[in-house]
Order: structure tokens, then C-alpha cells, then sequence
């Protein structure tokens, strides 16, 4: 397993140099290992899934940032994520965790509509 | 030794600065999409691994391994990861 390495021309607390990891693998190990049928990770396996797991980070940030109408904003919201979420195949994965959500009178404005089309009140 | 539910989290402070790193500097980013963003990294260390397992078990291994985690990646349609990836292990 590769230590990080001295660079002079980089901050060594960034985390986009290549053999640094800045999450801890203990903790990437224990949600691997919550995983069903996983029997043994070997140590390349975990280092790479740590790294990986950064390179995710910053690619859904990135992506649903420039997605998003954070530009203008200048901030990074929820919605860009779950907008990100949705249109994005890739992050297809996500749409679970990371629903867009609706206003509460919008919902109620819905249902309303949904009461008078059926005709039962 | 019970497992608490944040065990399965990942450290906001790293979530946060790997996320503060890869934006343009001064942009914002509200709460709960560190939030979001920390929770969706769990659930893709979860496919991965799942996916990875998959390559293991077709090859009749017990042990996941660095090959595994590689197939995975592209399995998941990340082949952007691919190459960083290799260099790290170099």
C-alpha cells in the first residue's frame, strides 16, 4: 500500500493527489463489510475503494454543481443534487437516497386535484 | 459492541474539504448537501461493493481484490475513475 508522497509543488492535505487518501479505510472497510456475501477485502481492494469514493465526491459535486443553478448562487444546494440525481444515468443509483423534494402545499394542491377528477366528494 | 448508525457514515470534515477542493473557490455549500453528499458516498462504497463481490464470486474467489474493484468501476459506468485509480496503485 502506497504512503503519500512528498511533493513540493502540492499541499500535502489535498486530497486530489494521486496515491494520498484522505478518508479513513477503517471506516470505508466497515461499510464494505455490512455488505451481504463479502467474505474478505484485500488491502488494494479497500485502498482503491477509498480513492474511488473521493473521486465519486468530487465528481458529484462538480457535476451537480455545474449542473445546477448554483451558479448563480454561488452555492451548492440539495436540489442541485437531486436534480443531478435525476438526469444524470450514472448518478441513476442515487434517486433513492436523494429525492427531489416538493413544496407541502404543492402536495395538497395535488391531492385537491386529484379529489375533484374523482368526483367523490 | 453495538454498531452505531454513524459508523456507517463517513467523517464530515473530509467529506467536506474532498468537496470545498474539487469546486471553484469561495463557492458555498449548504448543509445538507454535505449531508446528502456524505450519505450517497456510503451508498456508492455499498455498490461498489456489491458489484466488485460479484466479479470475486464469478471467479470462485473468497477475497476481494484490486481487479474486482476496477471491474466495478466500469460496470458502474465510472471509467473516468479508471485511470486515477491505476495511477494510485502504481
Amino acid at each position: 500500500m502506497k504512503m503519500s508522497q512528498n511533493n513540493p509543488d502540492k499541499d500535502d492535505q489535498t486530497s486530489s493527489s494521486k496515491k494520498t487518501i484522505s478518508l479513513p479505510m477503517s471506516r470505508v472497510r466497515l461499510i464494505m463489510k455490512s455488505s451481504p456475501d463479502v467474505s474478505s477485502i484485500n488491502q488494494d481492494a479497500l485502498f482503491l475503494t477509498t480513492k474511488a469514493t473521493e473521486l465519486f465526491v468530487q465528481h458529484l459535486a462538480v457535476s451537480s454543481f455545474n449542473n445546477g443553478s448554483g451558479k448563480e448562487t454561488n452555492t451548492l444546494s440539495y436540489s442541485d443534487l437531486a436534480n443531478t440525481a435525476e438526469e444524470t444515468e450514472t448518478f441513476h443509483f442515487l434517486t433513492d437516497i436523494l429525492p427531489k423534494k416538493i413544496l407541502a402545499r404543492d402536495y395538497l394542491k395535488s391531492l385537491e386535484q386529484m379529489q375533484d377528477e374523482d368526483g367523490d366528494f | 459492541m453495538a454498531e452505531r448508525p454513524e459508523d456507517l457514515n463517513l467523517p464530515n470534515a473530509v467529506i467536506t474539504r474532498i468537496i470545498k477542493e474539487a469546486l471553484p473557490d469561495g463557492v458555498n455549500v449548504s448543509k445538507e448537501a454535505r449531508r446528502a453528499i456524505s450519505q450517497a458516498a456510503s451508498v456508492f462504497v455499498l455498490y461498489a461493493t456489491s458489484c466488485a463481490n460479484n466479479f470475486a464470486m464469478k471467479a470462485k474467489r473468497k477475497t476481494l481484490n484490486a481487479g474486482d474493484v476496477l471491474a466495478a468501476m466500469e460496470e458502474m459506468e465510472f471509467e473516468r475513475f479508471l485511470e486515477p485509480l491505476r495511477e494510485a496503485l502504481e
